[in-house]
């Protein structure tokens, strides 16, 4: 269309530079409508946790909102939500990930108070304890809710609860009923530091001057280099299967899977493409396809390829009946087995990767997307040119790199499996 | 292929959403009556195309609950063009994403795409509005399916007590009954039900095509033409006649359950899309439970300010409340939700509600409050003007519900109410024997967190 004004983000249309203290900051001009997006990270998570104070790097970053030195709780409310904005921060395993939404005539006045909240949180008595007894029916909602407690299990016996992959960011009802106020001011002086951190920004801005304001809101943020994490690399060669039974319930829900690579591994695009194949593709991939549409075994089943920095995890998940459990599991991992000792033919590889290139318009459409994007591009280093780059990657990919990862890392005898659901039938 | 407003807060609400402002939407009827609404765009390299069709769980009688919803997932489920599996293989090829949702006043299908794509979209869907095969072994596969997406559902106590406070809250409107249908009605549907609602609804005369996004007017005005002008305009569908009689008695639910976390639910009866109290209703909603999104998807993460966040989560009695109200064809339910704090007494939720809404009816609102709502609704507007997915999905659903001229003044309506229009309707709706009130009561109470 002739129309069309747009062009893919790329090195020639994103302002990109780094203060001296080591954040990032990319910027994407957009004046199609009046809003401004950030999203951005710290490389601070829950990798910081120990196991008595797992839930840590979660509570400290839901602290962040509820007092700052220059906006108490009230002011920081008034502030956001009088203005329609959003301004929100969570914590992952390797990141502590904040975003504001905004109308464009409000974001320089939001990036001073993302300044403050992140810089200069107070931490306030009461406030700590509203966050500790909301967090604490968040957990028992948890633990009443199958999918998230068939999740918790599959990960806890893959890596172990002690293990950061394996413990849940959120905690558990033991270590955050003990959180001291202490605790979370030690966490956030030692290891909140600009040094590696990414603000990436899209929309009715102007780039020098998104720049100048960052560069007076962190540039003079200095702190020691925290120290980096050790992440022990798990392997159990057993393929245990925990089923946990749960009151009052109707429904099981099923997770299955094991050890894949880290974000960083040359075979993170062959995952990426089998799995597409394997439980996303169209109606969810193969998994859809058998165990919805031929067999009428659940309302979903897909698959999940999830990788972090040190390590990753190839899973499948479904919702079934309890008496259609054991069914179910078999077809995943036959589908798990034919996937890596078939060849996929052509005409279905070539499917995903049509897939996976032809949809990135659509995650570029909005302001969200473009600063999300240019995020994960700078907090991976992957060039500027990735977009560009980005369909030869998925291409590259054959049928063997397909049938490979999925005989390596698909092995349905070295899958751990774990049910939570109504009791056996 | 989910359902709309059919657990916790509804995801069809509105509230305070503002109208399109710049509304250049070109909108034509075609000879077999299909509607169509053409709102071209040119900031991404995207398009969307929706088609509604005046069909959902309003539609349906005791003994074919769910039937609107069951019908909805056949039509993934082929046609001879497009066998099984094809149709969605088809898009997903073409880069696109895809689904469709069953509410009450409508069963609703998209497709967005590269904008040099959508063509698929018309292909795929006037193919399938005709063409459905609705094929016997199929349909006894989809039954179980559906079963397990309830099922699904019913492990959620939230989800429990909202389907019993719907059901206590009309007495012979069809929106008492859950669009997913009631487990009986499930298990004994037999595809020539299916087959004739199908036959009944889905003719170009009971729809409206909406398509937002990368394109230009006339071309796409003739695609439409072209793929649907073919297809024979139906019978009238028959009019749902279900009239709710005025509330009388104030209705209590008390739903018990092992799981330990306990919820508070409670519905007024509330103006529809078109009524003339709509409005103030919508400003009612943003100043108790503040701002929501627009429509189906997002809405704004924070929300501490608003006066029942305020009254119950800072006074300790819950974690969590909201508010939801949403724009239907009849009078439907504006319902207020909270997760308890531990140990609270449901009743004290109940009475600290009640303090706000008779607040409420004594003073109304602040101006302060009106202008935060009106700031709010123009960034949310703003928000969801930048996808097309959005657009196509506002535009399409007030063409269903009420109007484009309801959408278009929008704004003007918002901005004409008056504290003294809140306090009416407040005073109005917000009446003990207009509520039904639900409690979700753990068995457990000392398995409580304290």
């Amino acid at each position: 269309m002739s129309r069309r004004l747009v062009a893919q983000p790329g090195p020639e249309t994103v302002l990109q530079t780094q203060l001296s203290n080591g954040l990032q900051l990319l910027v994407r001009e957009n004046h199609s409508s009046p809003v401004a997006v950030l999203h951005g990270a710290l490389r601070v998570g829950s990798v910081y946790d120990s196991p008595a104070q797992a839930g840590l790097a979660s509570f400290v970053a839901g602290m962040l909102t509820r007092g700052s030195e220059q906006y108490d709780y009230d002011r920081f409310n008034a502030a956001v939500e009088t203005i329609g904005a959003s301004l929100t921060v969570t914590a992952d395993t390797h990141s502590t990930d904040f975003s504001i939404t905004c109308l464009a005539e409000d974001f320089l006045g939001l990036l001073a108070l993302l300044a403050d909240s992140l810089r200069h949180p107070t931490f306030p008595d009461d406030q700590l304890e509203r966050l500790r007894r909301r967090r604490l029916v968040q957990l028992q909602e948890r633990e009443q809710d199958t999918a998230s407690v068939a999740t918790r299990h599959f990960y806890e016996a893959l890596f172990g609860r002690s293990h950061p992959y394996g413990q849940m960011n959120d905690g558990y009802p033991e270590t955050v009923a003990a959180f001291q106020r202490v605790d979370l001011t030690h966490f956030h002086a030692h290891h909140y530091s600009p040094q590696g951190a990414v603000l990436a920004v899209a929309g009715d801005v102007d780039p020098s001057q998104v720049a100048e304001v960052v560069e007076q809101c962190f540039g003079d943020w200095q702190t020691p280099t925290p120290a980096q994490p050790t992440i022990e690399r798990i392997r159990r060669t057993d393929a245990p299967c925990i089923r946990v039974a749960m009151a009052n319930k109707v429904q099981s829900d099923l997770v299955v899977g094991t050890y894949a690579v880290p974000r960083s591994d040359p075979a993170f695009y062959a995952l990426r493409v089998a799995n597409t194949l394997l439980g996303q593709f169209g109606m969810m991939g193969r998994l859809g396809e058998r165990v919805r549409e031929e067999e009428g075994l659940a309302y979903y089943c897909y698959s999940s390829f999830v990788a972090e920095q040190e390590d990753g995890v190839w899973l499948a998940a479904a919702g079934v009946p309890p008496t259609a459990v054991d069914a179910a599991l078999e077809s995943i991992l036959s589908e798990f087995e034919r996937l890596g000792t078939q060849p996929v033919p052509a005409d279905e590889l070539a499917d995903s990767q049509a897939y996976l290139t032809g949809v990135v318009p659509l995650t570029l459409e909005t302001n969200d997307g473009v600063a999300s994007t240019l995020l994960s591009i700078a907090w991976h280093n992957l060039g500027l040119d990735y977009l560009q780059r980005y369909p030869g990657l998925i291409y590259g990919v054959t049928p063997s790199d397909v049938q490979r990862v999925a005989a390596t890392y698909l092995d349905p005898r070295r899958c751990v499996r774990a049910i939570a659901g109504p009791e056996e039938p | 292929m989910s359902i709309a407003g059919s657990a916790g807060p509804s995801p069809w609400r509105v509230g305070t959403e503002p109208a399109m402002q710049h509304l250049d939407v070109v909108s034509q009827t075609l000879p077999n009556g299909l509607q169509v609404l053409l709102r071209p765009s040119y900031r991404a390299p995207v398009a969307s195309f929706w088609i509604f069709y005046r069909v959902g769980s309003r539609n349906e009688f005791p003994g074919r609950t769910g039937i609107s919803h069951w019908v909805e997932h056949m039509l993934f489920k082929g046609t001879p063009r497009y066998p099984r599996g094809q149709f969605d293989k088809a898009v997903a090829r073409a880069g696109g994403v895809f689904n469709g949702m069953t509410g009450p006043d409508w069963t609703v299908y998209f497709e967005t795409l590269p904008a040099d794509r959508i063509e698929l979209a018309l292909r795929v869907e006037s193919d399938r509005m005709a063409n459905a095969v609705f094929d016997p072994a199929e349909t006894e596969l989809e039954r179980t399916v559906i079963l397990s997406e309830r099922e699904g559902s019913e492990n959620d106590p939230f989800y429990r007590l909202h389907e019993e406070v719907q059901a206590a809250a009309f007495l012979a409107h069809s929106y008492r009954n859950p669009i997913i249908g009631w487990p009986s009605d499930l298990h004994t549907l037999t595809r020539e039900a299916l087959y004739a609602h199908y036959r009944t609804y889905y003719t170009p005369n009971q729809a409206v095509v909406v398509v937002t996004g990368d394109f230009e007017p006339d071309a796409m005005l003739e695609g439409v033409a072209e793929h649907f002008g073919v297809l024979a305009a139906g019978p009238e569908a028959p009019s749902p006649a279900f009239v709710e009689p005025p509330a009388r008695a104030e209705r209590r639910v008390v739903l018990r359950g092992e799981e330990p976390t306990a919820y508070f639910l409670q519905g007024f009866q509330a103006p529809p899309a078109l009524h003339p109290d709509f409005f103030p209703f919508v400003v009612l909603d943003s100043v108790l439970g503040g701002a929501k999104g627009m429509g189906l998807f997002g809405g704004s993460a924070n929300n501490r300010s608003n006066r029942l966040y305020r009254a119950l989560v800072e006074q300790q009695l819950a974690v969590d409340t909201s508010s939801s109200f949403g724009p239907t064809l009849d009078p439907g339910l504006f319902t207020i939700s909270a997760t308890l704090a531990p140990a609270v007494d449901p009743q004290a939720v109940e009475a600290a509600i009640w303090a706000e809404l008779a607040a409420l009816q004594r003073t109304g609102v602040t101006d302060a409050e009106l202008q935060k709502a009106i700031k709010q609704t123009r960034a949310q507007f703003a928000y969801s003007s930048e996808s097309v997915t959005y657009e196509a999905y506002w535009l399409g659903f007030s063409q269903v519900v009420a109007s484009q001229q309801w959408l278009a003044d929008w704004n003007e309506q918002l901005l004409a109410v008056r504290s003294e229009d809140v306090q009416r309707v407040a005073q109005c709706y917000l009446q003990p024997e207009r509520q039904t009130v639900g409690y979700y009561v753990p068995l457990t109470e000392e398995s409580q967190p304290t």
